[in-house]
């Protein structure tokens, strides 16, 4: 468990952050820019002292202002990977990956220097300088940097907002095999949305420096809160399912949801994975009876279980799909139309194709250490 | 022209041994100053810097005769010193160093400073997230960055050192082959009837010295930028 509560005064603004959130998983600090997430996981790290508040890692308490306790940053064993990587210029790839190994000496090394060159793919960077290297292989060194250093908490401040789209995709997947294959726990600061999607497994929404929500990402995928961070076409319920079959030739996996089955656009998942898919609130459609005849290759029967006004005239509707709850952004006038009100039977159509670009692996990997 | 003759080469080799000794004496010292007027806060500060400075605007003359002052025979911090470590400033080639040491020290604290403030902070921020502590961030991160602006100033410090003129001669004297070092032997040789001939030529050794001294400060600069890939 990572616990968090903290005061700052900035002359900007005021951060007053609070959350427990379970480790190990993805933490993801989610919220605008200048909405205080630097700050926190500066206080976080021992970096920046708060004014008041404690830091608890598992059973260890990091800072507690009322007792008086701040354990220096080079003694809290917590990695760090910043927005502009901060690789040391005089020393190549791998002096900057050993630096923080050979101060590692009081604890075991979990983490291996092969282990983590083979990981995030450095082999052939380990004798360049930082100057030489792309930003994403920048980002990847930084990542191993602060692996090695044997971390019992890794932050991540935007380790990918310095980067191009296609540099992301470069960084990304080695991101989600840190997550899949180390079981330490990562506190993930982003602006993006997609990248939350990705990664986390813990949504801590930040807005002027205060937590609007905070829970599991499925959870908070559902909140208002987080409608007034993320751009209205970018809302929609993120769901979580085990592969029951894949159809390789057309693209198609189906998906375990709750009591239903869900048939989503995705490539090389092997039967059995875990994976997460955001169903956009714009994409699905709503009717009050069975339809045959349309090409949509999912209709999921649920209950209305909330109808919430929103501007220009339309409505977004909780669908209770037996277990999941699929959101569902509709006109105002066919709401009228179609007289939906709580307690109404509907199917929620969902076509498999929209659901592209939003079908992740999540814990694919079988876990490599108990 | 006679050849060179052994005065010359005297005074070059005190040139350079008083120019040694000073930057070896002033290197340690002008990184810590430099160190203290970059990252500390305390009351004072601007005094301190302005004193620091003291030796570019004062005549070195007045240097030269303040460490006579505080250093000389009478003095108690000169009696101190000769009594318990048996050590004697004025008059000796080890007190031609220190005059040369205290006048080119704003020299050498100015660049060490400037690459200072040059070194990101935030590199040391990440070598703290990574296990160092204080002195050993310092050591490895820090210095090592710092580098290029202590190499220019030691070397400038060194170049500027070789001719150190009123304050030697005021708090060393000009004693041939212990303080006489080259600017000393060049004023004594114009003061000469027949000198010309060698102030002449001890005036190019000068000029040839100080010339391979900054050249020789730009080609190391260069070199360890871009050992550190910049």
């Amino acid at each position: 468990m990572l616990r968090v509560s903290l005061l700052k005064r900035r002359p900007e603004f005021t951060l007053t952050a609070s959350f427990a959130a379970p480790t190990p998983g993805v933490i993801a600090l989610f919220g605008r820019s200048g909405s205080g997430k630097t700050t926190l996981i500066e206080m976080i790290a021992g970096l920046l002292p708060p004014d008041e508040g404690q830091v608890q890692l598992g059973g260890t308490v990091l800072t507690d202002t009322r007792a008086r306790i701040a354990v220096a940053p080079e003694r809290r064993r917590i990695g760090y990977v910043f927005q502009d990587s901060r690789l040391f210029p005089h020393l190549t790839a791998a002096g900057n990956l050993r630096y923080g190994l050979k101060r590692a000496r009081s604890v075991p090394h979990a983490i291996r220097f092969e282990e983590v060159v083979d990981l995030l793919g450095l082999a052939s960077l380990l004798h360049r300088r930082p100057h030489q290297l792309s930003g994403g292989e920048r980002q990847r060194v930084a990542l191993g940097r602060a692996l090695l250093s044997q971390p019992q908490l890794l932050l991540l401040d935007e380790p990918l907002a310095a980067l191009d789209v296609a540099r992301r995709e470069e960084v990304l997947p080695y991101l989600e095999r840190l997550r899949d294959w180390l079981s330490i726990p990562m506190v993930y600061v982003s602006h993006q949305f997609e990248e939350v999607l990705r990664l986390a497994t813990y949504l801590v929404l930040l807005e002027e420096g205060r937590v609007l929500a905070a829970g599991p990402v499925g959870e908070i995928s559902l909140r208002s809160e987080l409608r007034s961070i993320l751009a209205p076409d970018l809302v929609g319920s993120v769901i979580e399912g085990l592969v029951t079959g894949v159809d390789a030739a057309g693209g198609t996996a189906d998906l375990a949801i709750g009591s239903g089955k869900l048939q989503v656009s995705l490539r090389d998942v092997p039967v059995g994975a875990r994976v997460r898919v955001q169903l956009l609130a714009r994409d699905i459609i709503l009717a009050t009876q069975p339809i045959e005849g349309l090409s949509v290759r999912n209709a999921l029967l649920g209950t209305v279980t909330e109808v919430t006004p929103e501007m220009q005239a339309s409505v977004l509707i909780k669908v209770d799909v037996g277990g999941p709850i699929v959101l569902a952004r509709i006109t105002e006038g066919a709401r009228a139309a179609l007289r939906l009100a709580p307690g109404d039977a509907v199917w929620a159509l969902v076509k498999a194709v929209s659901t592209r670009g939003h079908a992740f692996r999540l814990f694919g990997a079988p876990a490599r250490r108990a | 022209m006679e050849p060179v003759s052994s005065a010359e080469l005297e005074a070059l080799r005190l040139s350079l041994e008083v120019a040694t000794r000073s930057v070896a004496f002033s290197l340690p010292l002008a990184v810590l100053v430099a160190w203290i007027l970059t990252r500390a806060r305390f009351p004072g500060r601007t005094l301190f810097d302005a004193f620091v400075h003291l030796p570019l605007v004062l005549p070195p003359v007045a240097v030269g005769y303040v460490l006579l002052l505080l250093l000389g025979a009478q003095a108690p911090l000169g009696r101190w010193l000769q009594a318990g470590f048996g050590v004697h400033l004025p008059f000796t080639t080890a007190g031609a160093a220190l005059a040369t040491a205290v006048m080119t020290f704003p020299l050498m604290v100015r660049a060490v400073r400037l690459s200072l403030e040059n070194v990101d902070r935030g590199l040391e921020a990440a070598a703290c997230t990574l296990g160092a502590g204080p002195l050993d961030r310092f050591l490895t991160i820090t210095l090592p960055l710092m580098l290029p602006g202590i190499l220019a100033g030691a070397v400038t410090a060194f170049a500027a050192g070789l001719g150190e003129f009123g304050a030697v001669i005021t708090f060393a004297a000009n004693i041939p082959g212990v303080t006489r070092t080259l600017p000393l032997a060049l004023y004594t040789a114009m003061q000469s009837p027949d000198g010309d001939p060698l102030a002449l030529r001890l005036a190019i050794l000068s000029f040839v010295l100080g010339l391979a001294g900054l050249l020789l400060a730009e080609l190391l600069v260069r070199r360890v930028r871009r050992l550190l890939g910049r």
